[in-house]
């Protein structure tokens, strides 16, 4: 009994933190955004005026879905999230296989060589990345000095691909890392015992039992990839008028905020819809195997072979 | 079709025969688990081969390997339901649908699981665990089959129970099975062989009465049952005890000999005409229902145990703690050892 009050105690600061810092500002977000804009600081107009009435505004999710140059940005950055997610996964699992495969000895310094970039502030490391790729950056030094033609590598796609992948990397591999060390190593030697060569352990077992760790990885990565906007606006060419972007210019260059507010709110739903599906997907696909019950054998006559 | 297997470890020669049940007996550490590994191709041997029926099974890595193990932990996959997980080897071979669903209703049934099929493990009870363990490794029809110590995980009773019903299992199919364990219960019981391990060697290789009855080693003495060990001189030819008593023994005398070594139930309590007999009090009883185990000091400090069996219920037994009891016991009860 004397656990319940502290408990309660624990989830009041708990919940009025979610209120405080995640439910209070998306609602204010969520007010600006069907608020009219007004010449003014700040630069939208009260819902409740001194002369009575509502104002509520659409306007601003009117031109959000009829303007394409919104529809582009979040398509865009969905395409740019998902395309980083996928090459994160494909190399963030290997390394988080290797790192759990290790001798056990080697695994901390291993994952504190993953872990080593947030030493260092995220605008230091993309200037850094900045003076790798210029024209007359490192990269480009060591070509000419192969004798090969220098190549155009900072504001392009390219870049800003290497910026995500770079930045991303280690939200991938953690989770991955974490799910795959408590993988019983014994279900390994059991499918080998079972005529299982390594490539069908891998995707038997490893790959299945991971998927958990996949899925924490992949809205690791992509939440954030969605609505990045210093690695595009640092790397990337003018052309990658992504989400993050479109959004940091609405606010501070056109001063529209009840449109930047409703685009905010735009990409917040399409990421909340994001996890959901995840989250199905993984309960789907790792729930047993629906092996046929095979009470009575001849239920399955060789007719249906396939 | 008959087959045998030889296994080969260092110092370690062993040949198992086709349908045979051996049962690898010895302490933890002793190497019983390594060598069980080794056969099923997860360690590498440094030396020696290890073969299958003719065939050189000694690089050939576990996945090719036809010969499937039971694990002590059971490595049930989590993520299957018990009928996937019986029919994971069959899958793997590319099997037919139909054929695996008719072996995997099969095996369900060998092991009186029907109608588990659709279970996932984590569902399931220990017991039944072991059972769909059993099934999945005896499903792809392995020449022969490892046991990693198949019934620690159990109670006392179902352990019972589950042993005779491997027994049962191995003699229907026929196949060859080498069990790991370290109860000798299990081994006496169980096995058609016993070999014994101590440190990464086979120390004695035999039936279960001829290990047991006929140590070739204090070490397997103690190991297997409880054994009454007593330092020996042997003087003019004659076995005497540390005391200067003579023994009467029915066997040869073994140029080393060092130790004898009787079983407590070959001791008789009260005066018989045995051969041999000494006196001494009666320290300790420990009564375990079928039988009452006296611990009785000598003279000469050193305790002997005698086993009594209760057939005749508990007042058959008459000596108490604190009577001086005489303790005597055959010639052939003598077991002589070497260093």
């Amino acid at each position: 009994m004397t656990r319940a009050p502290s408990r309660t105690a624990v989830l009041t600061v708990v919940w009025a933190w979610l209120l405080m810092l995640l439910i209070l500002p998306t609602l204010i977000v969520l007010k600006i955004a069907f608020s009219y804009p007004a010449d003014s600081v700040p630069p939208y107009a009260p819902m409740l005026r001194p002369g009575g009435g509502l104002h509520i505004s659409t306007d601003a999710f009117s031109l959000i879905l009829t303007d394409p140059l919104y529809a582009h940005a979040l398509l865009l950055s969905l395409q740019v999230a998902g395309l980083s997610t996928a090459i994160c996964l494909l190399a963030g699992y290997p390394m988080a296989l290797g790192i759990a495969r290790s001798p056990e000895r080697w695994r901390s310094l291993l994952l504190l060589l993953v872990m080593l970039p947030f030493w260092t502030g995220f605008l230091m490391r993309i200037n850094a990345w900045i003076g790798l790729l210029q024209d007359d950056g490192w990269i480009n030094t060591a070509i000419i000095a192969l004798g090969l033609a220098p190549l155009r590598l900072l504001y392009t796609d390219t870049a800003m691909y290497i910026g995500m992948i770079y930045t991303y990397l280690p939200f991938m591999v953690l989770p991955l890392y974490a799910r795959l060390s408590q993988l019983d190593a014994r279900l390994l030697d059991a499918a080998a015992d079972l005529g299982a060569p390594p490539w069908r352990v891998f995707l038997a077992v490893t790959l299945p039992l991971s998927l958990p760790g996949v899925g924490a990885g992949v809205l690791l990565v992509f939440i954030p990839a969605a609505g990045e906007y210093v690695i595009p606006e640092l790397l990337g060419g003018p052309q990658a008028q992504l989400v993050g972007r479109v959004l940091w210019q609405e606010f501070f260059q056109n001063g529209d905020w009840p449109t930047a507010s409703a685009l905010a709110c735009t990409l917040l739903l399409l990421l909340l819809l994001l996890p959901g599906a995840i989250f199905w997907a993984v309960r789907v696909i790792s729930s047993p195997k629906v092996a046929s019950v095979p009470s009575v054998a001849t239920e399955h006559p060789p007719a249906i072979q396939q | 079709m008959r087959f045998g297997a030889v296994v080969a470890v260092d110092a370690l020669d062993l040949t198992v025969a086709a349908g045979e049940l051996f049962v690898l007996l010895g302490a933890s550490g002793s190497g019983k688990s390594t060598l069980l590994r080794a056969i099923g191709g997860f360690v590498q041997p440094d030396a020696g081969r290890i073969m299958l029926n003719g065939v050189d099974l000694t690089v050939m890595p576990p996945y090719r390997r036809p010969v499937n193990t039971m694990f002590q932990s059971y490595a049930l996959f989590p993520h299957m339901n018990v009928a996937a997980n019986i029919g994971f080897a069959l899958r793997m071979r590319g099997m037919q649908r139909a054929e695996i669903d008719a072996r995997v209703a099969e095996m369900l049934e060998l092991v009186r699981l029907q109608g588990f099929g659709t279970r996932r493990p984590a569902q399931l009870s220990g017991g039944q665990q072991q059972r769909v363990a059993l099934a999945r490794s005896l499903a792809p029809r392995p020449a022969l089959l490892l046991l990693d110590e198949p019934l620690s995980a159990l109670d006392r009773n179902l352990r019972r129970d589950t042993r005779e019903e491997l027994v049962r299992l191995q003699r229907e199919l026929g196949i060859a099975f080498i069990l790991v364990t370290h109860d000798q219960e299990e081994a006496l019981t169980m096995a058609d062989r016993i070999g014994v391990m101590h440190a990464g060697r086979l120390m004695q290789l035999g039936k279960p009465a001829e290990v047991y009855e006929r140590p070739n080693s204090r070490l397997v003495a103690e190991f297997l049952g409880a054994a009454n060990v007593l330092p020996i001189v042997v003087r003019n030819g004659r076995i005497e005890l540390a005391g200067g008593m003579p023994v009467q023994t029915a066997t040869v005398t073994p140029s080393d000999a060092a130790w004898l070594a009787i079983r407590p139930e070959r001791m008789r309590l009260g005066a018989s005409n045995a051969a041999n007999r000494v006196a001494g009090v009666v320290v300790q009883r420990s009564y375990a229902g079928e039988t009452l185990t006296h611990l009785v000091r000598l003279a000469d400090g050193s305790t002997l145990r005698a086993t009594v069996a209760l057939g005749q219920g508990l007042s058959a037994a008459q000596a108490g703690i604190g009577d001086t009891v005489t303790l005597s016991w055959d010639a052939d009860a003598c077991i002589v050892l070497g260093r």
